[in-house]
Formats: C-alpha cells, structure tokens, sequence
C-alpha cells in the first residue's frame, strides 16, 4: 500500500492562495505510529488569515497532521515524522528551534473543551505568564480581559473571573479555551473539532467566533462535519486514509469536486 | 565546618538566583528584542548551576581533606562563586536559560529515580560481604544442609535446615488460614457484597492490614498461645507456650487482607463477558464463580498466594515475640519452632562483632531470605503482568 | 431435549440452589472471622490496657520541713525523705525494720516527684503542711485496682471470741462467716485464719490487736480474697496497710499523665511514652525528609518523561521488587551500610529514619504514580497547547492536581514506617532511653520498638503498660487512616 509522492500540482494549488500570503508549508511530510504509517507524503500550502478545514472520515489522519504542525505529537512514544513543515519559512522540525516558543506561535484548542481547574482569570494567564508577555500587573488583566473579549466571553464572565474555569458550561469552556490560545498572540490556531463535544447553539457560537477572528490569524480546523467545513472555512483539504485527497477552495470543493473519493465523502457514500 | 559548609552552600545558591534574575532583568529593561527565557530562570539557572559546584566541591573535599578541615567551606565558598561568575557571562537575550534548567531538574530526576537501584544494589552487596565472610569460616554445605543449629554452644554449629522447617511450618500453618479466607472474602466482597457493605468491611480489611506486627506478636504472646494451650490440654495434647500454632495462626489473620485485596483485583478484572456467557446458559452463581471466574483468575491469584507465601516468610515482629528460640527439628505444630527472621533478630539485637561467625550468619540468614523472597516476588509479579495483559 | 430437560430434575435444581446458599455463607463467615478478629484483637487489647491509665495515689498530710529543703535550690530537697516519714507517720503501729520496708515498698520510688514539682513551683509552702497524693508502687497500684487478687470486705455479724494461747489466737463461738486465709480485722489489728475446725479457728497476728475483747456484730470485719498470699505479689499485711488506708478515704485515683510525660523506667508505674513518641517524631521526621522528595521526583520522572527503554525498565521491576523485600532485610543494610560503613551513630533516629525511608520510598513512588496517572491527559496537552513546556506542563499542572492523591499515600507510608519494628532492632534502636530524645544523632527508640521491649519485662504491671503503649500507636494509626480515607473521598475527582 505504498502509494507514489503525491506532489502538489497546479491545478492542486487554490486560487485563493494567489491573493494571499502562505503561511504553512508542508513537503513531503510522513507520519508513523510505530509500524504504523499515518500521514503519506503529503505536502500542502496554507494560507494566512484565512480559515482552512480538513475533513475526511475517522483515522484518515487529518487531526494526526494538525498535531504535527505544533508539534503536539512528540509527547506521543513511538511517533515519529519525515518531512519539512515550514512556518514563516522556518522549519519547526530544525534541531535548534524551540518547541516551546513553536507552541507559543501556534495555539491549539482541543476537541473536547480542557480549561485548567483553575480560576477563569487563571486559566487565560498562565500563557502569558510562562512567556513573560505581561509587564505588570496591570498589563496582565488587560491581555486577559481583552483575550476574553476576543473570545466574546467576556460579557458572560466579568463578574465571576474568580470563578474556576470548569464551572462554565460546555460551549462557555470552549470559548474559555480559545481565549486561553489568543492570550498568548499566536499566529496560528489549531483546531482539533472544537464543537464536537457541543450541542448546536453552542457550535453555533464557536463558528461565529471563529469567522469574526479569522482576519487576524491562520486558522486550521480539523471537524467531522461538512457543514461546519462550509459555514466556516474559506478552504477544504479531504484526507483519506492518510493520503491528502484535495485541497481547495471551500465553494469549489462542496460544488464540484475533482476526485471521486472527496464526491463520493460529500455525498455521504462513505465516511 | 560542616554547618558552615551549609550555610555557604545556601547563601551561594540565593545571591546565585538573585543575581542571574536580576542580569536578565537588565537585559529585558534595556533591549528591543525579547528574552529567550523568563528572568526567573535565569535566576534558577545560576542558582542551580551554584548550588552544584558547590555541592560537588562539598563531596571531593570531604573526602580528600575530611569534613573537619577549613579547606571544605573555602573551597566551596571559591568554587560556588567561580561558577555564579562563569554563568553570569552566558546570560544573553538569546541564552536558553530555560532549557538548560530543565535539563538540570531531569537530572535531579533521574538521579532520583536511581535511588531505588541504589538501595538494592546496597542491600545485595552489603548482605553478600558479609555472606561471603560467613563462608570463609563456615562451609557453605555445611550451612546449607546442616541439621542442627545452635550459634551460641561451643563450638557452634549452624546448620539452616531446621531453620527452614520452622519457617516454613509457620508460613504453611499462615497460608492454610489466610488462603481460604482471604480468597472467600474477597469473592464475597466482589461478587455477592452489596455497595453499601463493601464500603464498610474494606475499610476493616485495611485497618486489619494496617495493624502493626509488634501489636500482633503482643496479641499471639499474651492471648492466642495461652488459648491454644489451655484447649490443647483439655485435650490431653502437649502444646508448647511458645507453639508454632499461635505464631502461624496470628501471621494468617494479618495476610488474610494481603491476599483478599489483592484477589478482589484480580478477580474484578475478569471481564463481565465470561460472567454473562456463564449466567445465560443457566449458571449459578457460585457455579459461575467456581467454574468461570476462579480459573480465568487462577494465575492471578496464584501470584497473590506466592507474595503472601514471601510475606509470611519474611515477617519477623510475630514469630520473635511468638515463637520460640530454640532450633528444633519439628514438623509438629504444637512444639515450638524457629524461624530465619527470628534468628536474624537475635543474633544482631545487642552488641555486634563483625568478625564473630555468630554475627556474620545474621547476614547468611539473610541473604538466604532475601533470595527466597526475590524469586517469590518476581515470580508473582511476572505473572500478574502477563495476566493483566492478557485482559487489557 | 425433551425428557433430558432440565425442567425435569427438580431434585438437581434444590441441590444446585442449597449449594449456592452454602457457598454465599462461606464467604460470609471468612469475611466476619476477619472482622471478629480485629474486634477480638482490639477489645482484648483495650481491656488489659484500661487499668494503666489510672494510677493510684496515697492522700498525706506531709509537713515540709524547712530544715530539709534548701531555700536556695528547692530542686535538692530531701523530699523523699519528707513523703517516707509522713507515710510511715501514718502507721504508727509499725515500728520493726522489716515492716517499715514493707510498708515503705508499697510507694513508688517516684513517690516524691509530684511534691518536689509542687514545691518548686510554691516555695512559700516551705515550713508549712500541706496535703498531698503520693504515688504508689506498682503491686499496691495493682492490688487497688483488683488485678492481684479479687477482695471482699464482709462485715462480722456474729459474736466471737479471741483468746491468745503462744503465738496463735483461738478464735471461739459462732463462727459461721469464717474460711481459712481470710482476714479478720478486730480490735485494732488484723489477724490471719490459719484453719477453722467445728467451733474453734486458729489465728495468726498479722497487725498485734490492742485487746482481746470479744467481737460483738458490727465491730469487727472479714477480708476474703480470689488470691491467697502465696499466689499474689502482695502480702497480707501490705494488704491490710492499704485497706486502712482505703477505708479513712486516703487512697485517690487519678488519670496516669505520667504515662504521656514521663520517660521509659524500669519501675511500671513510672514508665511512660515520652522518649518513645520522641523518638518516633525524629524518626518520622527524617524518614519523610528522605522518602517524599525522592519519591515524587522519580514518580513524577517515570510517569512522565521516562522514555521505554531498558533502564526505565529496570527501575519499574526494581521498584516493584524492593516494595516486597521484607523489612528485615532493609535493617541489614542500615546495619551493613549505614552504621558499619559510613560509621553513622547506632540506636540514633537519623539512622533509623534513613532505613525507614528507604523502606517506604516505593509506597510513595507507587502511590504518586498512580495519582499522576489519575490527571486526565487533557490537561497536559492544554498547557503544552499555549506553549508550556513540558516540565512547565507537569510541575505547574500536572502534579499540583496530584497532590491529594500523593498525600494519601504517603499518610499510609507514614503509616506503615510508625508501625515498623524489625529493622529499627537491627540497628539498635532497643537501648533503654529515660529521657526525651533531643536530636536524629541522640539514642532513641520509636513506640513499637517500646512495646517490644516492654512485652518482654516480666513485671506483671509492664504487661499492661505495653497494652496500653498499643492502643496509643493504634489509636494514631487509626486517625492516620482515617485521615487518608477522608481525603481519598474529599478530593476524588471525576473528570
């Protein structure tokens, strides 16, 4: 099953990415699970301040490369990934670069919602702290405060910052955990299917969230749902099987797509 | 000096941190671009890095010039602030004071961890010298297959064997107690106890466990080997005050929570499935668990008997207060018996010699013991691995 | 399956159901023998400790003459002088030698300690009289509190008459009330029934009568015991000094503080705890010191960052290997290398806490693992998420959600070290210490090591002391538990 490089042709290549900047580049990225072989060769450009979705059926590998794009997969025995994955240019997988500061850099909110069991204030504070981002005192309860706004939470909880964070409700802790990520100015922002654990109000919210964010930040969001994928993102990769199927754009993708695995997925054949 | 020595090695370690910060403090004031690491670690760092150039310089003086010499708090004070001045000059906006601290802290940790392998590596040395000093004076047939023990008499005599019976008489008296109701307790507790109950007699399982064993010798001494010998002869029978009996029967009410608690996991880990594929051809209960559960659990609990088996072995306050110390050869258990641990509390209870076989046999007994328990445990453990991979 | 069916065999199913029944009962009945066992245990440990934790004291009026107590250091007095005299001074019909001693026997050697502390505190009390309890020896203590022989004071209904022939008096009339051994106290004396024949009873004096005045009903009474004088540690005539004293209302009994304040003695009445619970805080004290940091830092390394490899592998085994090794051994190698090689002090609660240390260090290891592995990953990840690293991730997160589980087990560590005995003999923590320890290098004992050697004295007194030394370890352990049981409840979180 081992399939030939599947490099990135022209017609592979969005359009959209004409009228922006790259952010991610990925080339020839391999992913292993011990024996087993998770990502293919698979190689991808990802544009800035944009929204981009990957979607496929479970185990296809799709939240596997998120995690290698902040690296998330180290603290996994036995994972091991070939290949180069640029942001900015830099490689994140060079020997002298700093997983920590890479993390910094790329927030991640994860699939189901994991505010720390600490006060909501807290919970947004600690990345700054730890990266000596706040100057003073004062300093810091602005980034919380304007974090928490950003995350358009902070209507809902400015009266009870004291609070612990997993007293909010399910959606509230997820947005809670957007903040957390925005607090410490990442330019991208990972997301492992953030509504998976919601109900659909709740969902709702996070999708308004993300479309009013998405101006400033590289965004990925991995989801089971292809309706999210169309409400949210601006563009789609299909993933099979640890194989990138198809990137493009969102519209074109869910209208007319050019591989008959990413048709036959859309059209609920298999998945 | 030695105090001295401390309060240097403190000191050195507080003007370190303080130092290191407050360097990245400036660096952070005064520059554009931001620190690789927070200030605090840099703190952390020189502190650290003071902290061991002056702890080893403890060590090496200590042992070249002695702890009573000037030249330790020198030296250290010397050293320790050699190395606050050498890291001072590594402080840059782009120096990964944090990594670097982290690598120490993992340091720490796995020195830490090696503390364990110390501790066995210092129990099978230390108990091998001297084994190996017994044997130059005794033969090691000799111990091994001797049948008379007397270290006291001259000339003295030390043979293991009658040793051994004892021990084992006692720990096959225990077990004959605690297996039978260690195992029914624990199929009681899993299988038939409602929640409510479980939740009282645990806690009394653990307390039972958790009763010291001077407290059962006292127990054994004062109220179970007058019991038994006051019912032996009403039946005529002669019972030793000091019988093996009492000893045993007191050492298998202290394993019954051992194997009980450790039973009820096993038997808990046996998966529903089995139960159910039992239950809907018709089974009982008690059928279910006699035929179904017990075999499937079987290695693990034959791995609970034998950590008992190398408790009842080892276990000394019981049999020193309850058995006897005479070395009989005795398979009878109304007579009194001794035991290796007994053995070993005697003879090194009191003054020493190091060079006296008496004492050196202290630590043959020992070594005798500890290998019987080290194949029981890795035995038992090995299998409850395997067990427990079998069902995961 | 039609006449093979199981429907059939009625006869089958009833033995199937009885078989059952019989079964659920046997793991019923193994459940209550534990139980009944520790209840047994408990209750008759409880019941032979009770008495020593009352003592008995006898009421004087002591005159503390200011010529015998040094103004200048009160401490110097010559108190037990004072006590002796005015102890004697109540018994003035003893005056030989040998009765004096028996008499004075029946204090403590320690009987004077309470009024030389009284004194000291009050130095204006000198030159004055003032009433005070002095405590009594051990066998007095034992006879007041019936553990030497049961006494029943009967009082004489019937005339009787006495009359002197050599040494014996013959007791005449109705002699009813009467057994041979008893004690009859008349006229001012106390005599001993030597045999009692139809209508005459021999006598011996054990106190000389003032008279002998026929006894009318109501003037004269019988002591009777379980326990004659040969089979007790008390006699007769020490029986009768402290049933005269028991009867003018000058025996008292107290609380025994004693047992909590005072050292070890050889004297059972003036033995206490407080060198041994001294000790066992030192001990304690050094064996946390070395056995937490240790443990959780090689917890915290093998749960989270070791990688599998060969070395992780073998400290996993060693671990679970060194958690079985019996305490014994763990005394040899204190023997072997603490005190033998390093040349560290014996009998010294440094020594003692470093081999308790040792000896719980995989309690506390396995207990800190399996708390850190009860943190959800979710959390880590959310903190390596925002750029923490990974030692920020565990130290800042990770472990502090750990915490309660950690103290649980080191509590039962705790435990466990304040219940050891076997190894702490090996390095001779068995020395007879009177006084409180003061630091680890001090000789010391622990409290289970005191129990031991009190198990071991012969004095019938020590016996119960030792239990009662028990129900105090127990009642500590018992509090340590629970105290773990409660925050095991408190602090389970479900994620």
């Amino acid at each position: 099953m081992d399939a030939s490089p599947q490099k990135i042709t022209l017609s592979n290549t969005p359009r959209i990415l004409a009228a922006r900047d790259t952010k991610i580049v990925a080339r020839d990225v391999n992913v292993y699970y011990g024996e087993k072989h998770a990502i293919k060769h698979l190689s991808i450009d990802i544009p800035d301040r944009a929204v981009s979705a990957f979607i496929g059926p479970s185990g296809c590998g799709k939240s596997t490369f998120l995690r290698s794009i902040n690296r998330m997969n180290d603290t996994i025995d036995g994972c091991r990934v070939t290949g180069d994955i640029l942001v900015d240019g830099k490689n994140i997988y060079d020997r002298d670069l700093d997983v920590v500061q890479l993390r910094a850099r790329v927030g991640m909110v994860f699939q189901k919602p994991n505010p720390f069991p600490k006060s909501i204030f807290e919970n947004v504070a600690y990345g700054p702290r730890i990266h000596g981002i706040a100057k003073s005192k004062a300093d810091l309860e602005e980034i919380v405060v304007g974090s928490l706004k950003k995350a358009s939470l902070f209507e809902e909880v400015k009266d009870r910052l004291d609070h612990s964070g997993t007293s909010l409700s399910g959606g509230q802790q997820q947005r809670l955990c957007i903040a957390r990520a925005i607090a410490v100015n990442p330019e991208i922002i990972l997301m492992d299917e953030p509504c998976s654990a919601l109900d659909p109000i709740a969902s709702a919210r996070i999708e308004e969230l993300i479309d009013e964010i998405r101006q400033n930040y590289c965004i990925i969001i991995v989801t089971h749902s292809m309706q999210q994928a169309a409400r949210v993102s601006q563009l789609t990769a299909f993933f099979h099987l640890g194989d990138l199927v198809e990137f493009g754009d969102t519209d074109e993708m869910f209208t007319t797509p050019k591989d008959k695995r990413t048709q036959d997925y859309i059209t609920g054949r298999f998945g | 000096m030695t105090a001295w020595t401390l309060l240097i090695i403190a000191a050195l370690t507080t003007i370190g941190f303080f130092v290191g910060q407050a360097r990245a403090q400036a660096l952070r004031n005064a520059g554009t671009v931001s620190l690789h690491s927070l200030p605090a670690y840099h703190g952390l760092l020189m502190a650290s890095m003071a902290l061991a150039a002056a702890g080893l310089t403890t060590l090496v003086a200590a042992l070249v010039a002695g702890s009573d010499s000037l030249v330790m708090p020198a030296a250290v004070a010397l050293l320790g602030t050699g190395a606050i001045a050498a890291s001072y000059r590594l402080i840059t906006k782009d120096f990964r004071a944090r990594n670097r601290f982290e690598y120490f802290i993992m340091l720490v940790l796995i020195a830490c961890s090696a503390v364990a392998v110390l501790t066995t590596i210092g129990i099978v040395f230390s108990v091998l010298f001297e084994t190996m000093a017994f044997f130059k004076e005794v033969s090691p047939i000799e111990f091994l297959f001797g049948t008379h023990w007397s270290p006291t008499s001259t000339p003295p005599s030390f043979g293991l064997i009658p040793l051994l019976v004892g021990t084992l008489l006692i720990t096959f008296i225990a077990i004959l107690v605690a297996g039978p109701l260690g195992l029914l307790s624990a199929i009681y507790m899993a299988e038939y106890s409602s929640k409510k109950m479980r939740g009282v007699v645990k806690p009394v399982l653990e307390i039972l466990a958790g009763v010291p064993t001077v407290v059962l010798g006292f127990f054994a001494a004062l109220t179970v080997a007058p019991l038994i010998r006051n019912t032996g002869e009403s039946f005529g029978l002669v019972v030793a005050s000091e019988s093996a009996l009492a000893a045993g029967l007191v050492m298998g009410m202290m394993i019954v929570p051992l194997i009980s608690s450790l039973s009820d996991d096993i038997i808990n880990a046996v998966p529903q499935a089995l139960r159910d594929g039992s239950y809907a051809m018709g089974a009982t209960k008690s059928e279910t668990i006699k035929r179904v559960v017990l075999p499937a659990a079987l290695p693990g609990i034959v791995s609970a008997f034998m950590l008992a088996i190398s408790r009842a072995i080892g276990e000394t306050m019981i049999v020193v207060m309850a058995a006897g110390l005479a070395a009989n050869l005795s398979f009878n258990p109304l007579s009194a018996v001794t035991t290796i641990t007994v053995q070993i509390a005697t003879l090194l209870v009191g003054d020493q010699e190091f060079d006296s076989a008496k004492t050196l046999s202290a630590f043959a007994l020992g070594f005798v013991l500890f290998c019987f328990t080290l194949v029981l445990n890795y035995i038992a453990l090995r299998i409850v691995q395997r067990y427990r991979e079998q069902y995961d | 399956m039609t006449d093979k069916s199981v429907k059939g065999n009625a006869a089958l199913i009833a033995k199937r159901y009885a078989s059952e029944r019989r079964f659920q009962a046997y793991g019923a009945a193994a459940l209550a023998i534990s139980v009944l066992f520790l209840v047994y245990l408990i209750v008759d440990i409880g019941i032979k400790a009770w008495p020593s934790y009352f003592e008995h004291r006898a009421v004087l009026e002591v005159n503390l003459d200011a010529s015998k107590i040094p103004a200048a250091d009160v401490q110097k007095g010559d108190f037990e002088g004072i006590v002796k005299r005015a102890f004697r001074g109540s018994f003035p019909g003893v005056t030989t030698r040998r009765d004096l001693k028996s008499l004075t026997s029946l204090l403590s050697v320690g009987a004077a300690d309470d009024l030389r502390q009284q004194t000291v505190a009050n130095p204006s009390s000198i030159g004055t009289t003032v009433k005070t309890g002095v405590l009594l020896a051990d066998d007095a203590d034992l006879y007041l509190k019936g553990m030497l022989t049961d006494t029943v004071k009967t009082p004489g209904t019937t005339n009787v008459q006495m009359a002197q022939t050599g040494e014996e008096i013959i007791l005449t009339g109705d002699l009813s009330q009467l057994v041979a051994g008893q004690i009859v106290r008349a006229n001012g004396g106390a005599l001993r029934i030597a045999s009692v024949e139809a209508g005459l009873a021999k006598a011996e004096t054990i106190m000389p009568t003032t008279t002998l005045n026929t006894l009318a009903p109501g003037t004269w009474d019988i002591l009777s015991f379980s326990h004659l004088e040969a089979d007790r540690r008390i006699d007769d005539r020490q029986v009768v000094w402290l049933e005269s004293l028991r009867d003018k209302g000058a025996i008292e009994k107290h609380f025994a503080w004693r047992f909590f304040n005072n050292g070890d003695s050889r004297e059972p009445e003036l033995a206490g705890l407080r060198g041994a619970i001294a000790g066992s805080l030192l001990t304690l004290i050094m064996t946390l010191s070395l056995s937490v940091p240790l443990g959780i830092a090689a917890a915290v390394y093998l749960e989270e960052f070791s990688a599998k490899n060969k070395f992780t592998e073998i400290i996993e085994v060693n671990i679970n290997n060194l958690a079985a090794v019996p305490s014994i051994i763990f005394g040899l190698l204190g023997l072997a290398v603490f005190i033998n090689f390093f040349g560290l002090p014996r009998s010294a609660p440094l020594v003692g806490g470093l081999v308790l240390g040792l000896l719980v260090l995989p309690t506390i290891i396995i207990a800190t693992r399996a708390a850190l592995k009860a943190v959800p990953p979710s959390i880590k990840e959310a903190a390596l998420g925002v750029g923490a690293s990974h030692q920020q991730a565990v130290f800042h997160h990770v472990l502090p959600l750990a915490v309660p589980g950690i103290l649980t087990g080191t509590i039962l560590g705790v435990a466990r070290a304040l219940g050891e005995t076997a190894p702490l003999l090996m390095i001779g923590m068995v020395a007879f210490i009177v006084d409180a320890p003061k630091g680890f290098t001090e000789a010391a004992t622990v409290l289970p090591v005191q129990i031991f050697l009190w198990s071991d004295l012969p004095e019938v007194a020590f016996q119960s002391r030792t239990a009662a030394a028990i129900i105090v370890l127990l009642v500590i352990l018992f509090c340590l538990n629970a105290v773990a049981i409660f925050m095991r409840k408190r602090f389970e979180r479900r994620w």
